[in-house]
């Protein structure tokens, strides 16, 4: 250890401990001798730590801090009290200290430690040292916990090492320039056009540290940095570094789609390396680069997708899943790639890597459409059998989404898709209980066409008593319930369903479920009820009563004869479908099976499973001894919602059994005088339960009158302060409505349309219109500018042009049988109504809120750029000497304020635009407008002198000023940045 | 910011190596290595080295006893960091001769160093050797 020098191995003694200080070497062997003490040991460490770090000797001193910092890194102990000795050792004179101090300074100061006001001198001094390893320990911890404050401070320091001759310094300070300008943007007007000059630099390590810099920057906000596009095309070409060209390309991957004349002319470069580099990971990136951002390259697409395939086919795991990615990555815009590699994809999902899987998962999804939707999801529900329960769960969540997307908007059968549910439901690792839940109870309040299927779905799932036992199902039971009550009239069995729902495993079930359970029972009650009254009531009037009662006894013996041949069908797993269905066999069966103790026996009162026939007085009553019987023991619970709702229905038997029994002495008589009571409370309910419920619109709080007396900001000023921030990544424009952003959608015709992938466009052709304008000399025929405006993203459109036929192909191999190639006339059934409500327009208001931070980078990016455009016939050649102008001038702060006006007063159009910007967008824009006129007629005179003065006052309150203006003119920039696009792209 | 940390960990799941290109608090860390240590240790030699954790990958590489595990951004080129893993096992081969899970354990600063060398916030500055050793063995003459 270069700090720990004394070698000593001695214990320490209280006397001596200050001379013979344990060293970091020795706590690291006994911290491996502890086996299992090690707490007790490494507090007896800190200990000593915290009395040696006191000590006056700066060895004793930084080798506590070190043994600390070890501690710290790798066993998780707070340092942070040390803080203060951090600072005495950084400020000490000897190297080996120093660099315990930095590095520990490093390891744990952050932006509120307290003491980082006291380094700003001692970085400062190291960063100017001429030991180029203390400027360095300084730049590598400035990287790491730069505050604004010390951004600001030390961003002079900065800008002088950034033209260093030694490189090894250099390609630091390069580096620490990106975390400086993250923390104070204005340093981007000081330092941005050194870091641009080393783009030319020769020197192989510069180049590689400046081009990781524009990099990350570029990632931020690519548009900013088109004009630089030329410098990195010249790297692209001649860089025989693997490691610089990976980082071009993510630049080009990040400008291309802004500027389509930039893409065509590098997508020749970046398929050569393609073709011709031995290094895959220079290979996947060009792939990656193609599929992100070239996809309308043709040539390079297919170029891109061979070497996926070469990837897939590869042994190695690693090659194996980036191939997969980079194949979801297209899938969107070009799934016939995907179809062509759809057998690989079907074998890997059982490949053994779960991360693989997942991707393989992916792909398969993103090939469904609605017309090969059933097959895919028989073959993953296959899959799902097979596989582990974690991923038996993705691909059962992976259906459930893809098929739910858009209000089940690749559905087509929907009562294929109902039964997959209750199919999915059964499997035994399924896991997706409240998906599945969701989504029964939203098709049933949407579909109305599916509604007697999901009746059938959930009569399945609830009369299987063993369901009952797996607690993952409980939520799809709660479904199932609560359809089987909502939609009691598609049952041909009521009874059958208020067995189910009374059995007495649903004690099994979580109260809440219950209290689904019982109030669904309410419900099936009440449809039974009402249908008993209904049929007696067009009994009564139209026939006389012995007659009624002669013929249903006919019925009746009929019915027996036919039951009797039935007994053995056994009604829970047979469907009713045969129509005579012996609701009462079922009855039994059920009760014997469960133990029941049914005391009355009905073996005389065969119903057919028939219209409105089942409803026989006797049977009316036994349901009503069924479930007052079975609900009894609730009245005792201590569950509220389970207790009210046996409550209710009790009080509800009770009301109306009075009734009815005594409607059984009087059979035979007119009911109607008797029965009117009850079978109005019953009508009432029934028509209360029949009220149809249906799906809640996302939006229907806005709906909601607003109540007197609730203050509603009218002005949402700050809203639009908020807003403003956006730039490029401003699909938000769209999406927050036109109110605030008419004007910024005008400026791009064709965006409404393309929405999200196309804006970065937008904005570029904007750009180009507007350069067209001012340059229309140097431009083609103007049926150019269409080809420009209209073939960019037409994102969707091929997408989905290409996956029907696809599709089908694919189709055809994954199962045996093969459906036409056209969708929709294959299906037997039209697509049912599907009650959509405004979900659509309400997905992105989730308006979030760029970093101001990068913003304010960018803005002075560009600022910068704009500028420098204009000077750099001047200035470009001689770097040297206007450095040295300001190393004489640099004293303090003062300095920086000198240089910023000094930069602004050189700088372009977009500087004056800005400072000229009040806050308000509106003015703005109608001030944009003038400054377009102003700078086509030339102007920049009066101007300048205005920047000098603004730079000077701005020193004092630039923080403030600089959100506010920056937010304001993101937009605006772009338009004002568009002259200096280079000759190169023309 | 590209490279977010870097971490060596023995088969044991102990940190050996800890270096952020972010601040953390120390639960931070603590949970973070917990997570990935977990995640990553369980695969094995057929299945990738890439792993999705949070909002990034973690790209790891197994080298005898010791796991490299580098965080970075979901951009980054997965096969450039196994590369860079690579190089630093190699430099860190060429100083201690074989290097070895106590090599690093006992040269942790000079561990460190070599990092500082290679990586600058985030970004690989380095990646020739001869350039990264060069200081190290100025020091040491020292």
């Amino acid at each position: 250890m270069a700090g720990g020098v004394s070698s000593s191995s001695y214990y320490s003694s209280s006397i001596m401990e200050t001379l013979f200080q344990r060293t970091l070497e020795d706590l690291i062997k006994g911290l491996r001798l502890q086996l299992i003490g090690e707490s007790a040991f490494v507090s007896k460490a800190i200990e000593e730590i915290r009395r040696e770090v006191k000590s006056t000797d700066p060895h004793t001193k930084s080798t506590a801090l070190q043994k600390l910092s070890y501690l710290a890194s790798l066993h998780f102990h707070d340092m942070s009290w040390a803080a203060f000795h951090v600072v005495e050792v950084m400020s000490s004179s000897r190297f080996s200290h120093k660099r315990i101090g930095y590095h520990a300074a490093s390891l744990s100061f952050h932006d509120d430690t307290p003491v980082l006001l006291l380094i700003t001198n001692q970085l400062r001094k190291d960063l100017a040292s001429t030991n180029e390893f203390e400027v360095s320990l300084a730049l590598e911890c400035l990287s790491r916990i730069s505050t604004p404050d010390l951004a600001r401070d030390l961003t002079p320091e900065i800008f002088t090492l950034l033209s260093t001759t030694k490189i090894f310094v250099r390609k630091k300070a390069i580096s620490v320039v990106l975390r400086v300008f993250a923390k104070y943007p204005d340093a981007v007007r000081v330092c941005f056009k050194r870091l641009v000059e080393n783009l030319d630099n020769s020197d192989p390590q510069i180049l590689a540290a400046v081009v990781g810099v524009f990099c990350e920057l570029a990632s931020q906000d690519p548009g900013s940095y088109l004009p630089l596009a030329p410098e990195f095309y010249r790297i692209l070409v001649d860089s025989k570094n693997n490691w610089v060209l990976i980082k071009v390309l993510k630049i080009f991957a990040k400008l291309a789609p802004l500027e389509p004349r930039l893409a065509k002319r590098v997508v020749e470069p970046i398929c050569d390396h393609m073709r011709r580099t031995g290094a895959k990971s220079l290979m996947f990136e060009c792939i990656r680069t193609v599929v992100s951002s070239f996809s309308e390259y043709e040539s390079a697409v297919k170029l891109a997708v061979v070497k996926i395939r070469e990837l897939l086919v590869d042994d190695d795991p690693n090659l194996k899943y980036l191939g997969l990615q980079a194949l979801s990555v297209i899938a969107p815009k070009h799934l016939w790639a995907v179809l062509e590699n759809k057998e690989v994809v079907i074998k890997w999902l059982s490949d053994e890597d779960p991360n693989i899987k997942l991707e393989c998962l992916r792909l398969v999804m993103a090939m469904v459409s609605e017309s090969n939707v059933v097959e895919i999801s028989r073959v993953l529900v296959t899959y799902s059998l097979k596989s582990d329960p974690g991923f038996c769960n993705e691909i059962l969540g992976s259906i459930l989404c893809t098929c739910s997307r858009n209000a089940y908007e690749i559905i087509v059968d929907f009562d294929w898709y109902v039964s997959l549910l209750g199919e999915m439901s059964r499997i035994p690792h399924c896991q997706k209980g409240d998906e599945i839940e969701n989504q029964l109870i939203d098709m049933g309040m949407r579909v109305k066409d599916v509604r007697p299927e999901l009746l059938q779905v959930a009569r399945g799932l609830l009369i299987d008593p063993a369901l009952l036992g797996n607690p993952f199902l409980h939520r799809i039971l709660a479904a199932a319930a609560w359809v089987s009550g909502e939609y009691i009239e598609f049952s041909r069995n009521p009874f059958e369903l208020m067995e189910a729902l009374l059995q007495p495993r649903t004690s099994l079930l979580p109260l809440s479920v219950r209290a689904v359970y019982i109030h669904s029972a309410f419900k099936v009650l009440i449809f039974c009820l009402h249908s008993y009254i209904l049929q007696s009531e067009s009994m009564t009037s139209s026939f006389p009563d012995n007659l009624v009662l002669g013929v249903s006894e006919l019925v009746l013996k009929r019915n027996m004869l036919e039951g009797s041949d039935l007994t053995t069908c056994e009604a829970p797993s047979a469907h009713c479908s045969e129509g005579f269905n012996p609701s009462n066999q079922s009855y039994e069966d059920l009760s014997i099976e469960n133990g029941g103790d049914r005391t009355i026996n009905h073996g005389q009162t065969s119903t057919p499973a028939f219209s409105e026939n089942i409803f026989t007085y006797d049977s009316i009553i036994n349901l009503i001894n069924q479930v007052e019987l079975a609900l009894g023991p609730f009245t005792g619970s201590h569950d509220a919602e389970v207790f009210e709702r046996t409550r209710h229905i009790l009080c509800f038997i009770e009301l109306i059994k009075g009734e009815i029994t005594e409607c059984l002495v009087q059979k035979g008589k007119t009911l109607e005088s008797e029965e009117m009571k009850a079978s109005k409370i019953i009508k009432l309910i029934s028509d209360a339960f029949s009220e149809e419920l249906g799906p809640v619109s996302v939006s229907a709080q806005q709906r909601v009158p607003i109540p007197e007396g609730l203050l509603l900001k009218e002005n949402l000023d700050d809203l639009e302060t908020i807003c403003a921030d956006f730039q490029v990544p401003a699909s938000n424009l769209f999406s927050l409505g036109s109110p605030y952003y008419g004007e910024e959608v005008g400026v791009s015709p064709f965006g409404l349309q393309n929405k999200e992938e196309s804006e970065p466009s937008n904005e570029a052709t904007s750009l180009l219109t507007e350069h067209r304008k001012l340059h229309g000399l140097y431009y083609l025929a103007p049926e150019k500018n269409e080809i420009v405006g209209n073939d960019y993203p037409p994102a969707n459109e091929p997408k989905l042009q290409v996956n029907p036929k696809n599709d089908t192909e694919d189709l055809v191999k994954l199962t045996v049988q093969s459906l036409a190639t056209n969708k929709k006339p294959n299906h037997a059934k039209t697509r049912p109504v599907v009650v959509k409500l405004d979900e659509g327009d309400l997905v992105t208001i989730t308006a979030k809120r760029p970093e101001t931070k990068d913003d304010l980078v960018s803005g002075a990016v560009r600022e910068v750029l704009v500028g420098s455009d204009t000077r750099t016939a001047t200035s470009q050649r001689n770097p040297s000497d206007k450095s040295s102008s300001k190393r004489s001038k640099r004293k303090g702060k003062e300095k920086l304020n000198v240089d910023c006006s000094e930069l602004k007063e050189n700088l372009g159009d977009s500087e004056k635009l800005k400072h000229e910007n009040p806050s308000s967008r509106k003015n703005k824009h109608s001030i944009n407008g003038k400054e377009r006129r102003h700078k086509s007629t030339g102007k920049i005179g009066e101007e300048g002198e205005e920047n000098g003065q603004k730079g000077k006052q701005k020193s004092s309150h630039r923080h403030a000023r600089h959100k506010a203006s920056h937010r304001a003119d993101a937009p605006l920039n772009v338009v004002s940045q568009t002259p200096v696009i280079p000759d190169f792209l023309l | 910011m590209g490279i977010r940390f870097i971490l060596m960990v023995n088969k044991q799941g102990q940190t050996r190596l800890a270096q952020y290109y972010e601040y953390l608090t120390l639960e931070e860390r603590r949970a973070l290595e917990g997570e990935i240590v977990r995640k990553c240790l369980a695969r094995n030699e057929q299945q990738c080295s890439f792993v999705e954790h949070r909002n990034y990958k973690i790209v790891y590489r197994r080298y005898a006893s010791l796991f490299f595990l580098v965080g970075v951004d979901n951009d980054e080129n997965e096969l450039a960091i196994l590369e860079f893993i690579h190089l630093l096992v190699e430099t860190m081969d060429r100083h201690f001769g074989n290097v070895c899970e106590l090599d690093i354990m006992f040269h942790l600063e000079k561990a460190h160093f070599m990092l500082e060398e290679m990586v600058m916030n985030g970004c690989i500055v380095e990646t020739s050797k001869s350039n990264i050793l060069s200081p190290i063995q100025l020091m040491d003459r020292a």
